[in-house]
């Protein structure tokens, strides 16, 4: 953390913000109560921070393009497709992919709050779970794709799902033309975090890899 | 395993995470189930974003904060009086502590 206050010296520790100190507050009365485990809140900060991201859910896109039985297995039963790659949630949480093809683009929201495929793509971005993209998703999809700079042809339709605390969607977005013969690690470079929540595509090789 | 590239936190603020992290073990040592997490969560983003919408970042963990305290609460696993008392001990801690020191509680 970079200081800024070289004006003066410091008597003492810099004070935290408030939010900051009622965190450590919950942190020390629920540790002392043995409610939590410090222990595993640090494995998970520690899996959030550095293991998680959307580079696992390319990872999976990128293989259902590779290998067709995979992608069967995947739109069957996501959960299970991506135990195979050792991808598992912490909260049993369901996870449905929903396909992308000629005449159905699919685009994924939190209503409610903002449930996502962690295991997948990790901690949502701020745009996610602002009140915008909330409200707008389900309204008025075709916009906020436009805005994501996302034009789709006039006979495709948007399909808009709705994530819940149980299931949470991961879109797998079309294969981009020009990719045959690509191995799954070439592929993975295509996949951006927004195609796969429905607010992108995958990149063209031209833009890529 | 699919290697993790060095990729940026996505937290704004170290608490965040800490929040986070404490909310998920909280949930998976079954305090709470994680729809009843979701059904705070969403109550307090709705409270919050009523006068003004909400950007998704500061304001969300602010809603996120809200929403565990008044979920503890309710549930009588952290009351607002030990949570206030817990917070002005750490707030004592860092402001008696000299800085460059680790700052403990019981220095408060």
């Amino acid at each position: 953390m970079p200081h800024d206050h070289s004006d003066h010296d410091h008597p003492h520790s810099l004070l935290p913000s408030d939010p900051a100190l009622r965190v450590k507050a919950l942190e020390t009365i629920l540790t002392a109560k043995g409610l939590v485990d410090p222990a595993a809140v640090e494995a998970i900060l520690e899996t959030y921070e550095k293991k998680v991201g959307p580079h696992l859910g390319a990872a999976v896109v990128a293989r259902a393009w590779a290998d067709r039985a995979f992608r069967a297995r995947l739109l069957a039963d996501a959960n299970a497709a991506m135990a195979e790659m050792g991808i598992s949630g912490r909260q049993g949480e369901h996870v449905v992919a929903v396909e992308n093809r000629p005449g159905q683009h699919n685009m994924v929201v939190c209503t409610l709050c903002s449930c996502y495929p962690w295991p997948l793509l990790g901690i949502p971005p701020a745009w996610y779970k602002s009140d915008a993209y909330r409200a707008r998703a389900v309204r008025e999809p075709r916009k906020v794709l436009a805005e994501f700079g996302v034009t789709l042809p006039g006979d495709t339709a948007v399909r808009v799902w709705d994530s819940t605390a149980e299931v949470r969607y991961l879109v797998l977005p079309e294969r981009p033309a020009g990719t045959e013969g690509w191995s799954e690690e070439q592929l993975r470079a295509l996949v951006s975090r927004d195609s796969m929540i429905g607010t992108g595509l995958a990149r063209t090789p031209e833009a890529g890899a | 395993m699919i290697p993790a590239p060095p990729a940026p936190s996505q937290f704004d603020e170290p608490w965040q995470a800490q929040i986070f992290a404490l909310t998920l073990a909280l949930s998976e040592a079954g305090h709470f189930t994680w729809p009843d997490w979701t059904q705070a969560l969403g109550a307090a983003l709705k409270e919050r974003g009523a006068n003004r919408p909400l950007d998704g970042g500061q304001d969300y963990f602010a809603a996120w904060l809200a929403a565990l305290e008044t979920l503890l609460a309710r549930r009588g696993l952290a009351l607002p009086a030990e949570v206030e008392a817990t917070r002005a001990a750490w707030e004592r801690a860092y402001l008696s502590t000299p800085h460059g020191q680790p700052v403990n509680l019981a220095a408060g």
